[in-house]
């Protein structure tokens, strides 16, 4: 085999592993990606049930309720609207009613949030990156807030998770 | 007076730096050995001052002095001594510190065991590691002092973050670190070579135990975390394709290709220019990882920093060592020598074959890590990436690689023969479709994927054992012959083979614990007992104590199997007061190489609590197996032919050596 002939087997088997991997990553990039959104994009776009996004926003107080068999609701705001959630299962550790959340899961036919898996922070003065980004977008955005993600030392291990 | 003196020392480190990284390179422009060596006494004098502030921050953390802001905001005077010391590494500027701590030991061991190297290769390597030195102490100097003092010292300082003070992040950093930095040596081998313009096997056989011993901890740092996450975070996971967790596989699955293209390199003179290439790449990674890392452009479980100032910077840093090495490299490239030839079925081909399948592996592992943050840059929608993608995509490129694993090392240098390297592997194959065929009829009616995967991991296992079986003639000679030949087997064979049966390992254990894991989550009162996988826990009572800084709940759980019981356990729930943060700490069981996980939950009004019970079959072979890799590394490290300082390339050693 010359020298030529090696090269191209190699490129023409490059070119085959490639290929293959670049219809993998469109694929799954067609269905495996989710998206993230707040409670008022969710009322301006209507995501139809049963698609999976992120949903994040601000733990409404007083709306934690907990039900048996580790039922748990509570409402995610973002301060012009806000969405009803259904979780089952344990809390993390640091979620607290008026802190910023981030769950996954989809909308039931009722239009309420069913998750099922809720991540918070772990800092008392921060909220994930997702929701104040789209808080700040909004215009809800405290200076006290900012001042508070600047802080160096907002963790190693910011948000936490509890899933199903 | 201490935070001074390391501030200074840090400062002297970075003069010593720029003199380190353009001295010895005109040197090596105008054959001048004198100016040459001074890469050797810089990148030693450049490791005792970096030594030196390293050592001072240390000090300041161990002494609670908190005037100084770091010590201030991760530390406290209650915490136990450990944790004083890595809380020194649990935080961005102390994490800084250490890269840079680490990257000047490996300047420290090139200049010290270098000895034999050819004079102008040395001096221009040492010279690329003092630019990403001068580059990494500006940044810190910049942006990230870890020595400013604060102007009306606090009494007590505000506690590390609890989840980080465990024995587990006490390594993983440095381990991690170990890993990323130690590619910085085959990159700047790389760059001399290119700006050589030369490379032979003698490089490879230099860069080899270099890459060997950075890739060595890295797997053992990635193993490391995976396990921490797993007992500390409280749910179960060991692998999340966080965008942090994938910054450390990138550089991994790089490293990984970057060893086996330099066993092609070293043996047979072929590969340069792809090797020259991945070794760019590899450090590329291992930067890009700190910069996610580093810059809080993720939010992400490990994400630390937040502010947008050290984000550009490190941008900056990685745009000016990517886009200059890999213009380099597209400018210098072709003046490096052709190799030896091959045919597609050879030892080469099949290391190519692993190159290939790895890059992709890990070029997957690249979008899916970046793409939403291009997504949100161009479009301003946030998407995230998870499990689901990496499933679809890293694993179909990861089978084929280790079907074709147990074939390479069986297959000739040069040209080899397939059908010979299948008959030999007959045993293995079918003893793995028989497991395959027993397990699925165990398991009856469950899919047939974990069957077939961990019918493909015993094939890698037993393919890796062939593959030593069949050099020591076992079976086919006395079984003292064979053992003496297994004996006299190089010690590189033998590395291959721990690091091929740690992957099939590694696979079993995930196959296991994803596929047959129980779960149990309810709420439980004192009495109260659970069931799980035949284990029954029983609640017997909730306690309180209090620790050195943090006040504890423990509920005690006894363990039985059949009426008898095996064991108690006792997971509990700290509640840190000074940050007010409570963390859960898992109990765990083990059961042979499978674990029984209890976490606790919320305590109810009625004096119930929400406990998370898991049972985990065979999760210890997932940290077993890196560690065998790992193993098989070192073997391979001590080997005689590979060892740091041994190569002694007496052909090209004429050829290269200035004249003098």
């Amino acid at each position: 085999m010359t020298r030529k002939q090696r090269r191209l087997t190699m490129i023409g088997g490059a070119l085959v592993v490639l290929g293959i991997a670049v219809a993998l990553v469109l694929n799954a990039l067609r269905d495996s990606i989710v998206f993230f959104s707040t409670p008022q994009m969710v009322a301006e776009k209507h995501i139809p049930a049963g698609k999976r996004f992120r949903l994040g926003g601000l733990v409404e107080p007083g709306s934690l309720k907990r039900g048996d068999h580790m039922m748990v609701t509570f409402k995610i705001a973002d301060g012009s609207n806000a969405l009803s959630v259904a979780y089952k299962g344990i809390l993390p550790d640091l979620f607290r009613e008026g802190q910023g959340v981030v769950a996954e899961g989809s909308l039931d036919g009722a239009g309420v949030f069913k998750a099922d898996t809720v991540l918070a922070k772990h800092d008392e003065t921060y909220m994930p990156k997702d929701v104040a980004d789209a808080l700040k977008k909004q215009g809800h955005w405290k200076d006290d807030y900012e001042k508070a993600g600047k802080k160096p030392d907002t963790g190693a291990k910011p948000m936490q998770g509890a899933s199903r | 007076m201490i935070a001074e003196a390391g501030h200074y020392a840090l400062v002297l480190a970075l003069a010593l730096a720029l003199i380190q990284s353009t001295v010895p390179m005109i040197g090596a422009r105008l054959r001048d050995p004198v100016l040459m060596n001074v890469a050797r006494s810089t990148a030693l004098a450049q490791l005792l001052f970096v030594g030196l502030s390293f050592g001072a921050l240390v000090l300041l953390h161990v002494l609670s002095d908190f005037s100084v802001a770091n010590v201030y905001e991760n530390s406290h005077s209650l915490k136990p001594l450990i944790y004083k010391i890595t809380g020194v590494w649990g935080n961005h500027e102390g994490s800084m510190l250490l890269w840079v701590s680490i990257l000047a030991l490996f300047g420290g061991l090139v200049a010290m065991f270098g000895n034999n190297l050819p004079l102008s290769l040395r001096a221009n390597a040492l010279g690329v590691q003092g630019w990403v030195s001068t580059a990494f102490y500006l940044f810190i100097l910049l942006t990230s002092n870890p020595f400013l003092r604060l102007a009306n010292p606090p009494l007590e300082g505000r506690d590390l973050n609890p989840v980080l003070q465990d024995p587990g992040l006490a390594v993983h950093p440095p381990m991690l670190y170990l890993g990323y930095v130690g590619f910085s040596i085959s990159f700047s081998f790389a760059i001399a070579a290119l700006i050589e313009g030369r490379i032979d096997a003698a490089w490879a056989r230099w860069v080899r135990p270099w890459t060997l011993m950075a890739w060595m901890f890295l797997t053992l740092g990635i193993a490391m975390g995976s396990y921490w996450a797993y007992y500390e975070l409280g749910w179960g996971g060991w692998w999340f394709w966080d965008p942090v967790e994938n910054a450390s596989l990138m550089p991994w699955l790089a490293g990984t290709a970057l060893l086996h293209s330099a066993v092609v390199m070293e043996k047979r003179n072929a590969l340069k220019v792809w090797t020259v290439l991945l070794a760019i790449l590899t450090f590329s990674l291992s930067l890009l990882g700190t910069f996610l890392v580093r810059s809080g452009v993720l939010t992400s479980v490990h994400a630390f920093a937040t502010d947008p100032t050290r984000g550009v910077f490190i941008l900056l840093i990685l745009c000016v060592f990517i886009g200059g090495s890999l213009s380099l490299y597209a400018w210098r490239a072709s003046s490096l020598k052709q190799g030896g030839l091959f045919a597609p079925i050879s030892r080469e081909g099949a290391l190519v074959l692993n190159n290939l399948l790895l890059t992709t592996a890990c070029a997957t592992v690249f979008i899916g890590t970046l793409y939403p943050l291009g997504l949100e840059v161009l479009t301003g929608e946030r998407i995230s990436v998870g499990a689901p993608f990496f499933n679809l995509t890293f694993a179909p490129l990861f089978l084929p690689l280790l079907l074709a694993l147990p074939f390479g090392p069986l297959l000739a240098w040069k040209r080899g023969d397939l059908i010979g390297a299948a008959q030999r592997l007959y045993a293995a194959g079918i003893v793995a479709l028989v497991s395959v065929a027993v397990l699925w009829a165990w398991v009856r009616g469950g899919s047939a994927f974990a069957p077939l995967a961990i019918g493909l991991a015993l094939f890698v296992i037993l393919g890796a054992l062939t593959d030593i079986a069949e050099r020591s003639m076992l079976f086919r000679m006395p079984l003292s012959i064979s053992l003496r030949r297994a004996r006299g087997l190089p010690r590189a064979s033998w590395g291959t083979m721990f690091a091929h049966v740690g992957v099939g390992v590694a696979l079993i254990g995930i196959v296991c614990e994803t596929t047959w894991n129980t779960e149990l989550i309810s709420t439980l009162k004192p009495g109260d007992v659970a069931k799980v996988a035949g284990y029954e826990l029983k609640l017997d009572n909730i306690s309180q104590r209090q620790g050195p800084n943090f006040g504890e709940m423990l509920a005690h759980f006894t363990v039985s199997e059949d009426g008898k019981v095996i064991g108690t356990m006792t997971p509990s729930k700290r509640s840190f007061t000074t940050r007010a943060m409570s963390t859960t700490e898992a109990a765990l069981m083990s059961r042979g190489v499978s674990q029984l996980y209890i976490s606790l939950g919320d305590t109810a009004a009625s004096g119930a609590i929400a406990v998370r019970i898991y049972h985990k079959p065979m999760v210890l072979l997932i940290w077993f197996g890196p560690v065998l890799m790992a193993f098989g590394g070192l073997l391979s490290l001590s080997d005689r032919r590979l060892r740091v300082g041994a190569p002694k390339p007496a052909k090209a050693a004429r050829g290269l050596q200035p004249a003098e």
